[in-house]
């Protein structure tokens, strides 16, 4: 299944969103994750089922001002 | 102190972390500042880098309270969305609400603003609006719930100080009792001053300091200047005339009469 991952096409086995990100690298990150502009809170991702062509956003802590 | 919804702070003065030599020069001028207010925000994270993880070791490692931003966001939808992702990773209701219009002064969508700020606001974040210094937006945020405004003092960035002094003294005029943050513009020391002095509750700096040859003495510099001029404020300071008054008692002056 490829979906975009922060705006570059990847390639993913698993469908679930919780699986998905520990298969792109995320397993024990401190992120935040929105699926097609949609926030999906971290005890929510093992129920939502990706979709070929879905966007994914995974953002995490940066400096700002 | 400056309560800010239920929050009490000591310090007049609120940092952002970007745009620094290195983390170790950030978190010595969070100190030299004496801020209790750090702002962070939320970017793309690559998998690879996790560059996110160590940024937030050390803040954590600072003990502030964070104040995280929605920079970047062009629309209230943006905006509602970020806010959510950063109350879930750095677990505060606190959210520095900046919906962008126009990309070349940064200046706040105030339509868009309004209205990420009423949705934010009933599901429970407390919002500091990044907004203009206009009177009929600042009254659409009260009444959309914020508690705390965010003026500009200029664009972001620019150093410019305060630009619009009528419009910034009739703000605080008119909300005498709302905290007035002047977020955005200030390049030296004395604008910090002379916000305070105008009654101005406290400032948030981020380029002036980080971009400074030397980061910490400058945070060092705008603690003494927001330090000077809240007890200027509290002092009551005169008010200016146009023409001269002798400081000099003239009772008694030689060569008179």
């Amino acid at each position: 299944m490829k979906i975009l991952v922060n705006g570059a096409w990847r390639e993913t086995r698993s469908s679930e969103l919780a699986r998905a990100l520990e298969e792109l690298g995320y397993g024990a990150s401190v992120v935040s994750t929105a699926v097609n502009g949609e926030f999906v809170a971290a005890s929510e991702r093992a129920a939502i089922v990706l979709t070929d062509g879905d966007r994914l956003e995974v953002l995490a802590p940066m400096q700002g001002g | 102190m400056l309560q800010v919804y239920q929050t009490q702070l000591r310090s007049r003065l609120m940092l952002g972390s970007a745009r620094y030599p290195s983390p170790a020069i950030l978190a010595e001028a969070v100190r030299a500042a004496g801020a209790e207010v750090v702002t962070v925000s939320l970017r793309r994270e690559s998998a690879g880098e996790r560059a996110g993880q160590a940024f937030w070791s050390l803040i954590r490692e600072l003990g502030v309270r964070v104040l995280p931003n929605t920079a970047g966001c062009h629309s209230a939808k943006e905006a509602v969305t970020t806010a959510h992702m950063a109350r879930e990773v750095f677990g505060t209701p606190w959210i520095k609400l900046e919906v962008i219009g126009e990309d070349d002064t940064l200046q706040p969508d105030v339509f868009g603003l309004v209205d990420a700020a009423r949705t934010l606001c009933a599901e429970g974040f407390e919002v500091f609006p990044y907004t203009t210094e206009d009177l009929v937006v600042a009254e659409r945020l009260l009444a959309a719930g914020c508690r705390v405004l965010m003026p500009w003092g200029a664009p972001i960035g620019s150093g410019r100080g305060l630009n619009n002094l009528f419009g910034l003294k009739a703000l605080r005029a008119h909300f005498p009792e709302v905290p007035l943050i002047i977020d955005a513009g200030l390049g030296l020391p004395s604008h910090a001053a002379q916000a305070l002095e105008l009654g101005f509750d406290a400032v948030l700096i981020n380029t002036a300091v980080a971009q400074a040859r030397d980061p910490v003495q400058m945070a060092g510099a705008f603690a003494l200047a927001v330090e000077a001029g809240l007890a200027a404020r509290q002092a009551g300071p005169i008010e200016p005339r146009d023409l001269a008054a002798p400081s000099t008692p003239l009772i008694g002056t030689a060569f008179r009469g």
